[in-house]
């Protein structure tokens, strides 16, 4: 699905922020990513949706070679790959509906109706359907960007931070909708510092948690 | 990534996408930028209003050159002059030579009055014509390509000296190159507006590109393939010149059509207009300015796409 071998990544020639990372994610299981602030979540989840390339390693996402990728081979990659993203990316002049199924315009396929409805009812945003993204509060802006995530249905659905502004409650209802997309089945990785909500979601299902430290990744202890 | 793989922005691909139906959200992905928008528009009309008058003058001076060029060619004068008592006996032979050659209508011996007119303008009404040594003037139609100017002129020398023809060669020339200048200068004036509105259209193209540049790049982030972007704003900018320059077209050719009367204002003037199949061509300017239009943004998206990955 997501493989990295021996992955290095820098931003500048000559610092490495990442290196030798081998990674695989387990089809269908949950994946959280910790490690501190500016530890490389973000970096790494850029990574596996080809908007970075390695430095070094081999990167395969869905068995083909990012490197190698044409810009549209990115194009149809990312369409494999549901996004949440830390600061959501809308585009503001559009309505939640339209945002949502953006992937779908874009792919060029036709909305189902119905299906948007029922899509927007499971994240619970059915009655912001016409509001634009900046009248909508942190909670909603991440649900609907998960929904957009999931339009295409991907079969890996990564979230960069995605209750990094949310408080406890709204945290965990998000968590939940990532837990019932992995209960159907769906890969999931999630970046975040949180370790408590770490802890609750596995009390609820069971996730491997990596972590990285010092530029390189880890599976993380029994105490997560 | 590499620099050919936009080359995938075909021509074709974005044709379809530009006259496909597409009245969804791909064609709102690009937001509403008013300024940029009016600027768009305000410049392909203004562009597209200078555009009718130089076509207007490129035609008009071309259908000036062609009727210098062919009215004065249609015709030729002999001037006869003769001391006082040989004038008639000279004319009446060169009649009966002029009347005998190849690829020539009826010559016609201008009378006095018509004379008198003639030189007028430089001595006024009440002078006496007949006062003077004016010599004999015969105008000569030309009727057929056999016409030998220089084999007449030399025939007039041998059997009738002091008859000079005249084939009004040497004022008609610098005419017809002033107006052939005048025409070159309208299509330079055409092609420095086409270069001037590719030039406003790529600007605002590219101004509204880097204003969206989030657009582009949350759009990326998705999914969407190249093509699929750059014909959401190829499509906008098209249609944003073409409508701008219809309008402006529109009103450049009812400004042409209220221009004073062809025949009411003489001169130079009265040529400067549309005649029939003619008010067709300045229908080709929005044409024109769409295609220009189409090309300017495709570049400028081909720009902006290659700083977002």
């Amino acid at each position: 699905m997501i493989e990295m071998q021996d992955v290095s990544f820098g931003y500048r020639a000559g610092s490495e922020l990442l290196s030798g990372m081998t990674l695989s994610l387990q089809p269908g299981m949950f994946h959280f990513l910790t490690g501190p602030s500016g530890s490389g979540k973000t970096t790494l989840l850029r990574l596996c949706y080809a908007d970075l390339l390695p430095n070094t390693g081999r990167l395969s996402v869905f068995g083909q070679d990012v490197v190698g990728l044409s810009r549209d081979g990115i194009a149809m990659l990312r369409r494999r790959v549901g996004v949440v993203h830390q600061d959501t990316q809308f585009l503001d002049h559009l309505p939640v509906a339209e945002n949502v199924a953006l992937p779908l315009s874009v792919s060029g396929q036709v909305v189902d109706m119905a299906a948007m409805r029922d899509l927007l009812g499971w994240v619970q945003l059915a009655q912001h359907a016409r509001a634009l993204p900046p009248s909508l509060s942190g909670g909603e802006r991440q649900r609907a960007a998960l929904a957009r995530a999931v339009i295409l249905s991907p079969d890996v659905v990564l979230a960069d931070e995605p209750t990094g502004n949310l408080d406890w409650d709204m945290s965990m209802r998000l968590m939940q909708l990532l837990i019932e997309l992995n209960k159907t089945g769906k890969t999931v990785l999630v970046a975040t510092h949180d370790l408590n909500l770490i802890r609750a979601v596995k009390a609820q299902v069971s996730a491997r948690v990596l972590r990285i430290a010092g530029g390189t990744l880890q599976l993380a202890g029994a105490d997560l | 990534m590499k620099r050919g793989e936009f080359r995938t922005l075909s021509i074709r691909a974005l044709w379809q996408g530009l006259v496909g139906r597409d009245g969804g959200v791909g064609n709102r992905i690009v937001p509403p930028t008013g300024f940029t928008a009016q600027l768009t528009l305000f410049s392909a009309a203004a562009m597209a209003f200078l555009a009718v008058f130089a076509l207007a003058l490129a035609l008009a001076t071309g259908r000036l050159a062609e009727r210098w060029s062919s009215e004065l060619a249609q015709s030729v004068t002999v001037r006869v002059s003769a001391p006082d008592g040989d004038q008639e006996v000279l004319t009446q032979s060169v009649m009966q030579i002029l009347q005998t050659t190849p690829g020539v209508g009826q010559p016609r011996l201008l009378p006095d009055e018509e004379v008198a007119e003639l030189l007028t303008p430089w001595f006024g009404p009440d002078m006496p014509i007949d006062a003077l040594p004016v010599p004999n003037l015969i105008e000569l139609p030309i009727a057929g390509p056999d016409f030998d100017s220089e084999g007449l002129r030399l025939r007039l020398e041998a059997e009738a000296p002091g008859a000079i023809l005249d084939d009004h060669t040497q004022w008609r020339r610098p005419l017809v190159s002033a107006a052939k200048r005048l025409r070159a200068l309208g299509v330079i004036s055409l092609a420095l507006i086409a270069a001037a509105s590719a030039a406003m259209i790529t600007l605002a193209a590219k101004a509204a590109l880097a204003a969206n540049g989030q657009v582009i790049q949350v759009l990326r982030l998705i999914g969407a393939r190249d093509i699929t972007i750059a014909i959401a704003f190829v499509r906008r900018f098209t249609h944003r010149a073409a409508i701008g320059a219809g309008a402006g077209t529109l009103l450049g050719m009812g400004a042409m059509a209220l221009l004073p009367d062809m025949n009411a204002a003489g001169g130079f003037l009265t040529g400067l207009g549309f005649h029939g199949w003619g008010w067709l061509m300045p229908l080709l300017i929005p044409v024109v300015a769409a295609v220009v239009g189409f090309f300017a943004t495709k570049w400028a998206a081909l720009k902006m796409l290659e700083s977002v990955r």
